[in-house]
């Protein structure tokens, strides 16, 4: 399971980091509110926080966003000199057990390959909380209802699916200038991506997803040891604010 | 890594985390620099009350730096304390909002907690001995393998 999301999912980001950082630049509206609202001095993480596009978005309060992708949290270091950032596993999480106001995970959780895994990240998430009424999390995955996104998905697709990304090419590395320029996240699998496919370079890069079916994820939180406070649909995502359980 | 952050890292190795020896991990060769960012007393004065002081007096004496043995105490400023922002992104305070003490523990805690980079060295846990790297300001805490 590790090596495959090694391959399917590390080492994939760490080649488009660039490319990929440069298309994530828009905060959705339900992180936004969720970061905008808290008080000032609160000290949180962000788990998989990619090129850090939410470190900024308040900032009043302390954010340590870390990312398994070394090439993105080099990215996510520049843009919030504010903030922080460490490399780290979802799974083994550097951050103190018990000390956090808050937790974001924004596409994050379905990148892991089976749902013990999903589970064991969602719990190692919660374990950062401060106790329930004081700390909370906000988690992001992605839908398997998007009928009318450009994938199309819907509650009968597989869900569990590797997505292409192309690079186009000013990402590419300059050494290796072959094959044509192609949309990015073409899931087409055809058009572009296929006239680009006789170069090894220009291979769109396939990262695995597991897509969520409603409910799923609440399922899972709980399963995490977990309490849903709130949760809810946002264009092509599934979402939820959580706390840890009162014991 | 800032200095603030030392305050909410710990060793990533499961079997460290129910050990008090694995926060905060210790600072081992380490390279400062020192990165002007805004100053933000609003920031500063709601985060006093969420930092272990212990553990900061250690990982400053590591560095090489003094802080007063107890947390100094300050108002918690709230945000209708200020007025906009200056040009230089910092906060402008109204006058009287803050003493001139505290502003100088406030200018003080800037410095440290924000400003003070570990750009190069070690980090390691005094539970299970491992060396976690810091390069060019951004420590890597992925284990290999066997330990995870």
């Amino acid at each position: 399971m590790a090596d495959y999301e090694d391959q399917h999912v590390h080492q994939v980001y760490e080649k488009i980091a660039s490319h990929f950082s440069a298309t994530r630049y828009k905060p959705w509206p339900i992180v936004h509110e969720f970061l905008s609202t808290l008080p000032p001095g609160s000290v949180g993480v962000d788990v998989g926080c990619g090129n850090g596009k939410y470190l900024n978005v308040n900032p009043n309060v302390f954010i340590v966003g870390s990312d398994r992708c070394e090439n993105l949290v080099k990215i996510a270091k520049d843009q919030a000199p504010t903030q922080d950032v460490a490399t780290a596993d979802i799974l083994s999480q550097p951050h103190r057990p018990s000390s956090f106001d808050f937790a974001l995970s924004i596409a994050v959780i379905h990148h892991l390959s089976s749902p013990e895994r999903r589970v064991e990240a969602i719990a190692s998430i919660l374990e950062l909380l401060k106790p329930a009424g004081e700390g909370r999390a906000l988690l992001y995955v992605w839908a398997l209802e998007q009928k009318n996104s450009r994938r199309g998905w819907d509650e009968n697709s597989e869900q569990d699916v590797l997505v292409p990304w192309v690079l186009t090419k000013q990402f590419k590395e300059p050494s290796k200038k072959k094959g044509e320029s192609a949309e990015s996240e073409s899931g087409s699998g055809s058009g572009s991506t296929e006239k680009a496919a006789d170069s090894e370079e220009s291979k769109p890069f396939l990262r695995y997803y597991h897509l969520y079916k409603q409910g799923e994820l609440e399922d899972n939180v709980k399963s995490a040891g977990g309490n849903v406070l709130k949760s809810g649909y946002e264009k092509d995502n599934w979402w939820a604010i959580v706390e840890r359980t009162t014991e | 890594m800032k200095l603030l952050t030392a305050n909410f890292i710990s060793c990533a190795v499961k079997a460290c985390k129910s050990s008090p020896l694995s926060f905060p991990l210790h600072f081992r060769d380490a390279e400062l620099a020192s990165k002007p960012v805004p100053y933000n007393p609003l920031l500063l004065s709601n985060l006093l009350p969420r930092l272990d002081w212990a553990a900061l007096v250690t990982s400053s004496k590591e560095l090489g730096f003094t802080l007063p043995e107890t947390k100094p105490e300050l108002p918690r400023l709230s945000a209708s304390s200020f007025a906009a922002t200056t040009g230089d992104g910092d906060m402008n305070m109204d006058g009287g909002a803050v003493g001139e003490e505290d502003e100088k523990t406030l200018r003080m805690l800037h410095k440290v907690l924000m400003e003070t980079e570990v750009v190069e060295g070690k980090m390691v846990c005094g539970s299970c001995g491992f060396e976690y790297g810091i390069h060019q300001t951004v420590g890597n805490f992925l284990l290999p393998s066997h330990l995870v």
